[in-house]
C-alpha cells in the first residue's frame, strides 16, 4: 500500500488515533488503580492525624492505631457548636475541597474535630488547609483538654520549594509547636504564627519560621489563624470546662507560681498557666 | 544527531538471529561502561543529583527510568515506519509521558511513601534526555527487539550510576544504606559526624565526576588525545 506518511492528511489522521489511544489507555489504568491509590491516601490521612499527636506509624499500623487512639470524631459548625446531623463523617470530609470551594458560604462548610486519647489524655485535633508558594498547605494540630496548649502538629504540602518552603513537613519545623498556647494570658485567642527571623525563646506564639520560605511560612501563619479562629469558641467553653474541673485536683503550689499575677487573670486563665 | 542514526542503524542489517546474540547483549552491556549514559553521554544528570540522597529513592527511579526507556524504545521502533517525520518529536513525547504517567500511577498505587518521595522527579522522567536520546539515536533506525534492549541496558546504565552515588551519599550523609543504620553507635561515641554535605546536590555532582575520573583513567577506549 502506497503510503505518504507526510502528507498532511496522515498526520492529522495519525495524531488523531494517536491521542484517542493513549488517552483511553490513560483513563482505563487511572480508573483501575484508583482504588489502591485512594486507600494509600486515606492510610496518609490517618497517619498525620496520628503523627499530630506525636505517634509516628506506619503504613501497616495506621489503621488499627487510628481505632485505638482516635476515640471521638464530630463536626462543628462555623459558630463552633457540634453539628447533630453533619453530611457525612468527620474523617471522609474533604477539608481541602471545601477550602477551594469559592461558591460555598463559610457558614455552610463543616468543620472536623477528632478527639485522641493518650496516656489517659484527650487532646483535640484540629485539620487545617491554606495557601502556601506554589499550592495548598495543609495539617492537624492537636490541643490539649486545657483548649489551650498546642500538644503537637503535623503539616503537609503539595508542590512548595523542596528544602526551602517544603521544610514545613519535617520535624525540626514542627517539634518547637509542642507547649506553645493559642490563647494568651488574658484569655484573648491568639494563634500561633511562625516569625520571621526566629521566635523569641520565651515566646509562646511564635516558632521560627523558614528562611526562603517567607510567604510558605507566612501562608502557614495565616492557615493556623483562620482555621483555629473557627474552633475558638469551643475551645473557650472547653477551658472553662477544665477550669471547673480541675481546680479541686490543682496541686496548691501551681497557683502561688502565679499568684503575683492574680489581679490581672481570669480564673479561667489561671489554671491554664505551665505548672513550673 | 543524523550521524549518529546512520552509525547505529549498520548495526542491525541481518535478519534472522538469536535473541541474545552476542551484539544485542553487547547493547545491555555497553551502557555499563563504554557507553555509559551518565559518565560517558552525560544524559540525565539533573535527576542523578535530585533523587541519590538514599539507596532506595536512587533504585525506584532507576527502575522506573529502565521500565521507560525499554517500552518506549519499544514502541517506537515498532511504529518508526508510521511516524510522520514532521510530527516526530511530538509523537515521542506523547509517547513517553504517558508511559511515565503510567508509571507514576503504578507507583502511587503500589508503593506510596516512595512515590512520594520521587514527588516531581517521576514527572520529570519525561523530560529525561536519556529517553529521547535513545529513541532518536537508537529505536527509530532499529528493530524493536534490539531497541528493547537497548533501552533496558541504558536505563541499567544508568541506574548503576545513580545505585552507586546513592550507597555513597546514604552512607556519608546518613551512614544508613537503604534506610538502616549501617555506621555503628560507637563511632558515633568516637566523635564521627555523618557529612551533612553529602545530602546536599552540590556532592552529588562533584561524586559524578569522581566517577567520571575513575572510569575515564581505568578504561582506555575512553581516553581522548
Amino acid at each position: 500500500m502506497a503510503l505518504d506518511i507526510n502528507s498532511n492528511k496522515y498526520t492529522f489522521a495519525f495524531s488523531t488515533v494517536m491521542v484517542v489511544v493513549v488517552a483511553v489507555l490513560l483513563a482505563l489504568a487511572s480508573e483501575g488503580l484508583k482504588p489502591m491509590q485512594n486507600a494509600n491516601i486515606r492510610v496518609e490521612k490517618m497517619q498525620n492525624i496520628l503523627s499530630s499527636v506525636g505517634l509516628k506509624t506506619t503504613a501497616e499500623q495506621a489503621d488499627s492505631f487510628y481505632t485505638a487512639f482516635i476515640k471521638e470524631s464530630f463536626v462543628l459548625d462555623l459558630e463552633g457548636k457540634v453539628k447533630e446531623s453533619p453530611s457525612q463523617e468527620a474523617f471522609d470530609i474533604d477539608v481541602l475541597a471545601q477550602y477551594k470551594d469559592k461558591e460555598k458560604l463559610d457558614s455552610d462548610k463543616e468543620y472536623p474535630l477528632f478527639v485522641c486519647e493518650k496516656d489517659g489524655k484527650r487532646s483535640y485535633i484540629v485539620p487545617m488547609v491554606g495557601t502556601g508558594l506554589w499550592g495548598p498547605i495543609w495539617g492537624y494540630m492537636a490541643i490539649s483538654s486545657d483548649g489551650i496548649t498546642v500538644e503537637g502538629a503535623s503539616f503537609d504540602h503539595k508542590s512548595e520549594t523542596p528544602g526551602l518552603g517544603a521544610e514545613i513537613n519535617t520535624s525540626w519545623f514542627q517539634a518547637p509547636f509542642v507547649g506553645k498556647k493559642i490563647f494568651n494570658e488574658a484569655g484573648e485567642f491568639s494563634p500561633i504564627k511562625a516569625v520571621k527571623g526566629g521566635a523569641a525563646d520565651d515566646d509562646l506564639h511564635g516558632v521560627d519560621a523558614i528562611s526562603g520560605g517567607t510567604i510558605t511560612s507566612n501562608g502557614l501563619s495565616a492557615m493556623i489563624a483562620n482555621t483555629l479562629k473557627i474552633y475558638t469558641k469551643y475551645f473557650q467553653e472547653l477551658q472553662a470546662s477544665s477550669a471547673s474541673a480541675d481546680i479541686s485536683t490543682l496541686p496548691l503550689d501551681s497557683l502561688a507560681v502565679d499568684s503575683l499575677a492574680l489581679d490581672s487573670l481570669t480564673i479561667d486563665t489561671l489554671v491554664s498557666q505551665p505548672i513550673k | 544527531m543524523s550521524t549518529a542514526v546512520a552509525e547505529e542503524s549498520k548495526v542491525n542489517k541481518e535478519v534472522a538471529e538469536p535473541m541474545f546474540s552476542k551484539k544485542n547483549l553487547k547493547l545491555i552491556t555497553d551502557p555499563f561502561n563504554d557507553s555509559n549514559p551518565i559518565t560517558v553521554q552525560i544524559l540525565g544528570i539533573c535527576s542523578a543529583l535530585a533523587i541519590t540522597v538514599q539507596l532506595k529513592q536512587a533504585v525506584i527511579m532507576a527502575l522506573s527510568v529502565t521500565v521507560v526507556t525499554a517500552f518506549s524504545n519499544l514502541v517506537l521502533s515498532m511504529i518508526r515506519n508510521y511516524v510522520p517525520n514532521r510530527i516526530r518529536i511530538i509523537v515521542q513525547l506523547v509517547i513517553v509521558a504517558a508511559l511515565v504517567i503510567l508509571v507514576d500511577q503504578m507507583l502511587k498505587a503500589y508503593v506510596y511513601d516512595v512515590s512520594k518521595q520521587l514527588s516531581v522527579f517521576v514527572g520529570l522522567i519525561i523530560t529525561n534526555c536519556i529517553v529521547m536520546g535513545r529513541i532518536e539515536a537508537f529505536a527509530l533506525a532499529n528493530k524493536p527487539w534490539p531497541s528493547f534492549v537497548d533501552g533496558i541496558g541504558n536505563g541499567l546504565g544508568y541506574g548503576l550510576i545513580l545505585v552507586t552515588i546513592g550507597i555513597i551519599r546514604e552512607l556519608t550523609g546518613s551512614g544508613k544504606l537503604w534506610g538502616i543504620q549501617i555506621v555503628p553507635d560507637a563511632f558515633y561515641a568516637a566523635g564521627y559526624v555523618n557529612n551533612g554535605l553529602m545530602i546536599l546536590p552540590p556532592m552529588a555532582l562533584i561524586t559524578v565526576g569522581c566517577i567520571i575520573w575513575f572510569q575515564r583513567s581505568r578504561n582506555t577506549k575512553l581516553i581522548e588525545n
